[in-house]
């Protein structure tokens, strides 16, 4: 496809040289990272590698002590998360973090007037906002969450709470998405709807996950990034790091067998 | 269930924010002591300013989830502003409520910037600092404020030209409870707007906020400033209807009592905290005639209660009822 020849072009989200230490551990180490526009790529990585941390780091909810963040070719390493986000930067949690007694629809009209600038007005009504509503309500429906869109997040069932977190990032009309581990504790056959609605969000959006499912991962990215360490140990395509010999010693040698033979 | 009857996005928004039938029968309610209990309209327009002064802090607490242990600081920067207006030669009471309610804001909106950077424990013990910075400032500028013997020489004047503040409190408690109607129409109208919509996603998570790309530290200078003008207001009326102002209108105590209100009446509710100030403040109007050296006991009790036995208050505990009413016929 015509995307993966151009890796030439501008990145969406790129990181340059990017290091973080707590103390004395490196959590991150020179870190360089790529995401071209509309990209579906995996990060993964054992436990502690850093994955979520990058995640941070690139957003804005953690600084880094050295490099740079590139979103759309702009150094936005200064910048605050939120501002990041209204950027075209925006994530989602690996632990869910919604709105426990805002409904659906409330969560994500609420992250829809934010990005449209009118959560800041005080004496119009909320359902005034018709476009907004229904911009919402779009959402809700395309991730099959129409017919629970008046249910407090609290209230919904957990494999819906994991849908509305991308809802919630969708409002915000990213043009790169980072999902940290979208289907954490979602059984298995509900994950795969999960990730097939991932895979059918617009091509505009660029995609990093984090997934530990190697199954996962190898059906829906097209290129992995392994990371080890707080450093990026190597990226490539699914096949390329499934065959990998370094990655098998460090990752995946157990998980994939699993694969195979499951 | 309700699953398979979905309503339509915007009409289910606008029903919820429909005015309900217990709402008009509260406000109706309110003109009550004008009829049933003409000799205790004093005491009501106490209850309207407790009312109004609650109102403004279940603006930030219940619905922005800002704790506040100082709030007192604003209710007496407006008692303060609109009695030396009027000790100054200006009695009129309608600018004076108004200029009362700016200067408090103005405060507010100073002090926002504090506010908007801390959370819970951090937040408690900045508020309650600046409650008792200002207190203590209040007290040792006594040539401005009368310090501790209080602000004398106050007179207001008739309200539009015609109403007479007299001794039997019903142009004090009408001016009360005009004041208390209109700033909680704004106040519902607040929170149901994107605005308040915002606030309460501050309160739920506010680091999910910043993620959606909200401005939340803006969010909470703009409601903190908000609360500040209405507990400003509430000070104002305070000072004008009484006709004095005391070092205490800015006191620990006064913070601490507005917060038991809300709690006692449910926060996040707007009419929690209404409910709470006339609670409260008959209770200790009653208690306080029988012996008034253990009126704190009876509160202390009293507080300890709600909250074990109805968490969300007298209002949470209401609505609990009248939902298993419904869903049991």
């Amino acid at each position: 496809m015509a995307r993966e020849g151009s890796i030439v072009s501008e990145s969406a989200l790129a990181a340059r040289g990017v290091d973080k230490r707590f103390g004395s551990l490196v959590v991150a180490a020179n870190v360089d990272l790529s995401l071209p526009p509309g990209a579906r790529h995996a990060l993964i990585g054992p436990n502690g590698a850093g994955k979520t941390t990058l995640i941070n780091l690139m957003t804005g909810m953690l600084r880094p002590d050295a490099g740079q963040i590139l979103l759309g070719g702009d150094d936005v390493t200064a910048l605050a998360a939120e501002e990041r986000v209204r950027r075209g930067l925006a994530r989602t949690y690996q632990i869910n973090s919604l709105f426990p007694h805002l409904t659906a629809l409330e969560s994500v009209t609420l992250a829809v007037c934010e990005r449209r600038r009118v959560a800041q007005t005080w004496w119009r009504r909320l359902f005034a906002y018709r476009e907004e509503i229904e911009e919402a309500q779009q959402i809700l429906v395309a991730l099959m969450l129409g017919a629970v869109c008046h249910r407090p997040a609290r209230e919904l069932a957990y494999g819906q709470q994991r849908l509305l977190e991308i809802a919630l990032a969708l409002a915000s009309r990213p043009k790169v998405l980072l999902l940290d581990e979208p289907a954490a504790g979602v059984p298995r056959d509900e994950s795969k709807e999960l990730f097939a609605a991932i895979a059918g969000l617009s091509r505009d959006i660029a995609v990093l996950f984090i997934e530990h499912d190697m199954e996962l991962v190898f059906r829906f990215a097209s290129k992995v990034i392994v990371m080890v360490g707080g450093s990026i140990l190597l990226e490539g395509t699914p096949a390329e790091i499934a065959s990998d010999p370094q990655v098998r010693a460090v990752y995946l040698g157990k998980t994939q067998r699993e694969y195979r033979h499951g | 269930m309700a699953s398979t009857t979905i309503a339509e996005p915007r009409a289910y928004l606008q029903a919820q924010m429909r005015w309900r039938w217990g709402e008009i029968a509260f406000w109706l309610a309110t003109l009550l002591p004008f009829i049933v209990t003409p000799d205790y309209l004093l005491l009501a327009s106490q209850v309207a300013i407790a009312a109004l002064f609650v109102l403004s802090l279940d603006l930030i607490l219940g619905f922005a989830g800002i704790v506040s242990l100082g709030h007192a600081a604003y209710f007496g920067t407006g008692a303060y502003t609109a009695g030396l207006i009027s000790k100054w030669g200006w009695g009129e009471p309608l600018t004076g409520l108004v200029t009362a309610a700016l200067a408090a804001g103005l405060f507010g909106y100073v002090t926002s910037f504090i506010i908007a950077r801390f959370r819970h424990l951090p937040l408690i013990m900045i508020t309650l600092g600046i409650g008792l910075l200002l207190q203590e400032s209040a007290n040792s500028a006594s040539w401005l404020t009368g310090g501790f013997d209080g602000l004398q020489g106050i007179h207001t004047w008739p309200i539009l030209g015609r109403f007479r503040f007299d001794l039997y409190g019903y142009s004090a408690y009408g001016y009360a409870l005009a004041a208390l109607f209109v700033i909680f129409l704004g106040a519902r109208r607040l929170i149901h707007s994107p605005f308040g919509l915002a606030l309460r996603g501050i309160r739920d998570n506010g680091q999910r906020m910043r993620a959606i790309g909200a401005p939340t530290h803006s969010h909470i200078r703009t409601i903190y400033t908000i609360a500040a003008m209405i507990a400003g207001a509430a000070g104002a009326i305070l000072a004008q209807t009484t006709e004095t102002v005391s070092l205490e209108v800015l006191g620990f105590q006064r913070s601490a009592d507005v917060l038991v209100m809300l709690i006692l009446g449910g926060t996040g509710r707007l009419y929690g905290g209404l409910l709470g100030a006339v609670v409260y403040m008959v209770a200790r109007d009653q208690f306080s005639g029988l012996n008034p050296q253990y009126w704190y006991f009876w509160i202390g009790l009293l507080l300890i209660a709600v909250v074990v036995v109805l968490p969300n208050g007298l209002l949470g505990g209401l609505s609990l009822l009248t939902w298993r009413a419904k869903a049991q016929s």
